[in-house]
């Protein structure tokens, strides 16, 4: 479990750490702090593009309007990544750990390791040669990228539920179904649902690539400023990204929380 | 118990059922040898009956042939008469409590959600469920006020193996399966719960199949005891005394191991002795009558006498010495006795 959640230690930091002794203030200071810490870069970013006298390349693009759809669609592409795979990869992963084919269970996890391999800017322009350009091709991209680590912590979350409790479960007469809605998939969730964060922050990284294959999002700020040599415009759009990641990685933190059975 | 036995699929004699076993063998795929070969025996409903073997010898994989958590690979397994086999494993499982040594509380849920999740399967009312929570918290002596809401993880070992054996009794099932249930408990929790026990058996009359590798816990606790050997098969299946006065053979001896002759006075009530006249001594150390005849050598060895009294209540009615102990322990040490005076 540990291995699994590792990859997640950088961007976890704050939210899921232990409750600190000390004041009462504190841990709240600390549950806020990254909220706290994105409202004083976003602050800081736009009092400095405020002091420029933009041109009017850097004016299209720095402004209300266009930053807001951009936003939009960078969420809508992350968020519908997120839903798919969670919707694929968790029962993709209880049928691993339910199936007695070992080719079954290599094979998942042999796709689900190919999908993330694969750098994601390269399927993203496969498959628009291959297939077409737009929103589904960067979805089907996404989705491919963020699956694995959904699949390897349903997977991992289900196995490291004691088998003595599953045995006491079926031996007062549980149905296999039973024991997995009742017991097993409770017990397992925290180690899921740190899967699903994982996911949700790879995907807003990984949604800038859209911008190549014409899918929008955040991605398009930033190449834009690279290709225009608009350095306010590649800054902002950097910051917004980071921004994200950074919110939605406390958010779901926020839910992880919340949904955790208590009593564990 | 107030509510009604719920024997389900099994007929039952005053609510308890008999088991049968019938050339029961278990043999693992992949494996050449039989993990239980041929295992017949019958048992009386109400009876508890004690599986005791070293580790390794198949009696918990022939307890586990009973609910079906493994499934024998032939013979034959009756509860009040139905054949087992040809249940629904999990219709089955509902009507046998099972008691493991790990527990296996569920730790997402409170104590009371843990005690109602049979009567949850079988689709009792709430209210009947609630009720018979708190019935059954009151019986494993933990207040339910206190109990009912709290998480397994909120309790201590021997707290939740009361929780574990309630869960199990929780829709008054006529059989129950207990492996090790004491095995994991400090031996002070263990003796606590070892009588607690008891004195449930004694309210509650469960046809109860109970497997330890404890002989002393054999002892204590069994109707009858099987001691096993490998692949399972039965040395010896008597009562406690009459295996301690005559095992079988040199594997049950080997497995009662030294002090037979002590371990069975720890069987025998001071009452089945004969009593000698009372010493008169007012500030004497006395023995009570409901004792056993350990306790009372455990008081003659301490005081050094050739006899000590024995009261019952506040009331001295006899006394009782060395040779009245070996008398009771059976006639042989009695003439090796005679022939020393």
């Amino acid at each position: 479990m540990s291995v699994v959640e590792s990859e997640t230690v950088a961007l976890n930091t704050v939210g899921g750490g232990p409750r600190n002794q000390g004041s009462r203030a504190w841990p709240a200071i600390r549950r806020f702090m990254p909220v706290l810490v994105v409202a004083v870069v976003l602050f800081a970013t736009w009092l400095w593009v405020s002091s420029l006298q933009l041109d009017s390349i850097e004016q299209r693009t720095l402004n209300a309007d266009y930053i807001v759809s951009r936003i939009q669609e960078h969420l809508v592409l992350t968020v519908t990544a997120s839903i798919l795979v969670a919707v694929l990869a968790i029962p993709a992963g209880i049928a691993a750990t339910r199936s007695r084919s070992r080719m079954f269970t290599a094979t998942v996890v042999g796709i689900a390791n190919v999908g993330q391999a694969t750098p994601a800017i390269g399927v993203v322009i496969l498959l628009a040669i291959v297939w077409q350009t737009g929103f589904t091709t960067a979805l089907v991209s996404l989705v491919a990228y963020s699956f694995l680590p959904v699949l390897r912590n349903t997977m991992a979350g289900l196995e490291q539920v004691d088998s003595t409790i599953v045995e006491s479960a079926r031996g007062m007469g549980m149905t296999p179904g039973q024991v997995l809605r009742r017991v097993e998939l409770p017990l397992a969730s925290p180690v899921i649902l740190a899967g699903l964060r994982t996911a949700l922050v790879f995907a807003v990284g990984v949604a800038t690539v859209a911008t190549f294959i014409n899918a929008g999002g955040l991605g398009d700020m930033i190449i834009n400023g690279l290709k225009l040599q608009r350095f306010p415009v590649l800054l902002v759009g950097a910051v917004l990204v980071a921004a994200i990641a950074v919110l939605i990685d406390w958010l779901a933190g926020l839910v992880e929380e919340m949904v955790r059975p208590r009593g564990m | 118990m107030t509510e009604p036995t719920s024997a389900g699929p099994f007929s039952t004699v005053n609510g308890a059922v008999g088991i049968e076993l019938e050339n029961v063998s278990k043999i693992y795929p992949g494996q050449t040898g039989t993990a239980v070969e041929s295992f017949s025996m019958s048992i009386n409903p109400g009876e508890l009956v004690m599986l005791v073997g070293p580790s390794g010898c198949g009696k918990t994989t022939t307890m586990k042939m009973i609910n079906r958590i493994i499934e024998p690979s032939s013979g034959s397994i009756r509860i009040g008469g139905n054949d087992v086999l040809s249940l629904d494993p999990n219709q089955l499982r509902r009507h046998i409590g099972y008691v493991i040594q790990q527990i296996g509380l569920f730790p997402h849920l409170t104590i009371e959600e843990n005690i109602a999740t049979v009567p949850r399967l079988l689709g009792w009312s709430k209210k009947k469920t609630a009720d018979r929570v708190e019935e059954l918290l009151i019986t494993v002596q933990l207040d339910p006020g206190i109990f009912a809401k709290r998480y397994p993880r909120q309790l201590s070992g021997g707290q939740q193996q009361r929780v574990g054996v309630a869960r199990a009794l929780a829709a008054d099932p006529p059989v129950m399966l207990m492996d090790e249930p004491f095995g994991a408990t400090d031996p002070i929790t263990r003796e606590k719960l070892q009588a607690e026990f008891l004195r449930l058996q004694s309210e509650i009359g469960k046809t109860i199949i109970f497997v330890t590798h404890d002989f002393e816990e054999a002892i204590k606790l069994g109707d009858r005891i099987a001691v096993l050997g490998e692949r399972s098969r039965i040395e010896q299946f008597d009562t406690p005394s009459n295996i301690l006065s005559a095992p079988a053979n040199d594997y049950v001896s080997s497995f009662i191991g030294q002090g037979a002759s002590l371990k069975r006075l720890a069987l025998i009530p001071v009452a089945e002795a004969r009593l000698g006249q009372a010493s008169g001594d007012a500030s004497g150390a006395r023995v009570d009558i409901a004792g056993t005849l350990r306790d009372a050598l455990d008081l003659l060895v301490l005081t050094g006498g050739s006899s000590i009294d024995v009261s019952e209540g506040e009331r001295v009615v006899g006394s009782i010495s060395h040779t009245a102990i070996s008398e009771a322990l059976g006639a042989a040490p009695l003439a090796g006795a005679r022939q020393a005076e």
